[in-house]
């Protein structure tokens, strides 16, 4: 489902930021994608979503070579595909219910199905009772839960969660994750990025582990090892 | 667009705006001060041509008749005139009018006075008092005068026209001419600079207000929203911030010209700020709006297309 053929990445400042990686993720599956800090993880996470173009190689989602699309396309490809991000970046002025909604809005999709799943996401995160809240009203990990169930909201095929417990503390991770593996057995495919060792060993799924931009160990049942 | 899409973003740019506080605050701030200047240009170029018609009227040529003219003559003469169109007004003063006007103006000179009464008869003749509608005109009216002096046959070939005194005020004429040229130049350049000074400065807080939703519009684009969706509830909210900013501008001079007419009418020399603002009351408005809401729109969209195309 989604392919990294040889792809190089160099940043203008001559870092090297991923060097001829190749990876095959495919659909259903929960992949963690390990590393330390500046080894490559996010910047596979932004050149999946088109944010950064490859300086060498091909990213296909599907058939889709990613680095093709339009200017106009773009918009069109990320609704494909949710992300969770480890400063939740959600809209400030917007309260918890409008963040999700906003998600459904550019999707097209009208007023009806948007009462309808909201209030059905915002249940499956348990954040009924925030939902009118804004997010300085809330806690990290409160927070890290609206954004995923902005991401969940439009039935993605894939969720990109890059270190998305990176900012919470065991308790609220441990909830983030477990949120995370629920989606996937429901059939979303699930990449997560991350430098937290008990939450790979926990998870006892494939891990992809990153080093200085270069990939060096693919395992099905992975540990962390670095 | 679709009706619903427009309705999203429609509501999305009035809650921008209804909550962003401090934000939307300081644009509908500095959009009020440019409509402000804008304004008060607009008043001020109002009070600076009564002020030049003012000094314009003072100017005329007097055109003195023969004492033998008839009237009849004098008053074709005056038919002549008002057809050009550069001519404001011919007034006639009648032979008895004139001994009268300058015994009014000599009245205190007894020497001038006593010599006038040892005169057998008026030794005045009629006279037309012209007003040009722009003094530059005064010489092509004199010219048009000495043309017309032709001798008519109740003179016996005789001229009418004795003089014309537009050589001796020529001077004068010619300086106003320049004065007047020169500060309505003066003025519009003064405008032009006063306003792109000002709409440069609501250009730049309009930008620093995008700037600090920078990170939002990089979130709203990962979570896929179109260029639409992004860009317009920026604009939606600018366009609000001009709209207020002009209601409160046309509000305030509505009751500070009548405050200032009130209090310090006297200082305008008969100019009335407040009428003149009512009576182009339409056409300020329009300016103003469409000022307020174009710039307000204009520079959100611009502003928001810099982060969109990086």
């Amino acid at each position: 489902m989604i392919v990294f053929e040889k792809v190089t990445k160099i940043y203008s400042d001559g870092t090297v930021a991923l060097d001829e990686a190749t990876l095959t993720i495919e659909p259903k599956e929960f992949v963690s994608i390990v590393g330390h800090s500046g080894a490559g993880k996010t910047t596979l996470a932004k050149l999946l979503l088109a944010e950064e173009k490859p300086t060498a190689g091909k990213i296909f989602y599907e058939s889709l070579d990613v680095n093709k699309l339009k200017k106009h396309e773009i918009h069109h490809f990320r609704r494909k595909i949710g992300t969770i991000f480890q400063d939740f970046r959600l809209l400030p002025n917007k309260t918890v219910y409008e963040n999700i909604a906003f998600a459904m809005e550019m999707s097209g999709r009208c007023d009806d199905e948007i009462c309808s799943d909201v209030p059905h996401v915002l249940d499956l995160v348990d954040l009924t009772h925030k939902a009118y809240n804004f997010p300085h009203e809330l806690s990290g990990g409160e927070k890290q839960r609206a954004a995923i169930a902005r991401a969940i909201v439009n039935q993605p095929d894939v969720i990109i969660a890059d270190e998305p417990t990176g900012n919470l503390d065991p308790i609220n991770t441990n909830e983030i994750i477990n949120i995370l593996k629920k989606i996937n057995d429901l059939g979303t495919t699930v990449i997560l990025t991350t430098h937290n060792k008990t939450v790979i060993d926990a998870l006892g799924r494939r891990v992809i582990t990153i080093d200085n931009g270069k990939i060096i160990r693919d395992d099905k049942n992975g540990k962390y090892v670095l | 667009m679709s009706w619903i899409s427009a309705k999203r973003v429609l509501k999305s740019g009035l809650q921008n705006f209804s909550r962003s506080g401090f934000v939307s605050l300081s644009s509908v701030l500095v959009m009020t001060v440019t409509l402000f200047i804008m304004t008060s240009i607009i008043l001020f170029g109002g009070l600076l041509n009564y002020s030049l018609d003012q000094v314009k009227n003072k100017v005329d040529i007097n055109v003195y008749f023969i004492t033998s003219a008839q009237e009849i003559e004098v008053l074709s003469v005056k038919e002549h005139l008002e057809t050009l169109p550069e001519v404001s007004s011919a007034e006639y003063v009648s032979r008895d009018q004139a001994l009268e006007n300058f015994k009014e103006r000599h009245k205190g000179d007894e020497i001038t006075l006593q010599a006038l009464e040892e005169l057998d008869g008026n030794p005045l003749g009629a006279t037309l008092n012209i007003k040009a509608k722009d003094p530059s005109q005064y010489e092509g009216i004199s010219n048009y005068l000495e043309n017309l002096n032709v001798g008519t046959p109740s003179q016996g070939g005789l001229k009418i026209i004795d003089k014309i005194n537009y050589a001796q005020n020529k001077i004068v004429i010619d300086r106003l001419t320049k004065i007047t040229n020169s500060v309505n130049m003066i003025g519009i350049w003064f405008a032009l600079i006063f306003v792109l000074i000002s709409i440069m400065v609501t250009f730049n807080t309009i930008k620093l207000t995008i700037f600090m939703a920078r990170d939002e519009i990089s979130v709203m684009r990962l979570v896929g929203a179109s260029s639409m969706y992004v860009k317009g509830p920026f604009v939606v909210s600018g366009l609000l911030s001009g709209i207020i900013s002009a209601v409160i501008i046309l509000i305030g001079f509505a009751v500070g010209t009548f405050l200032i007419n009130s209090y310090y009418g006297n200082y305008f020399v008969g100019f009335d700020l407040f009428d003149y603002y009512i009576s182009n009351f339409l056409y300020i408005f329009a300016i103003i709006l469409g000022s307020g809401v174009t710039l307000g729109s204009l520079a959100s969209y611009l502003a928001v297309q810099k982060y969109l195309k990086n």
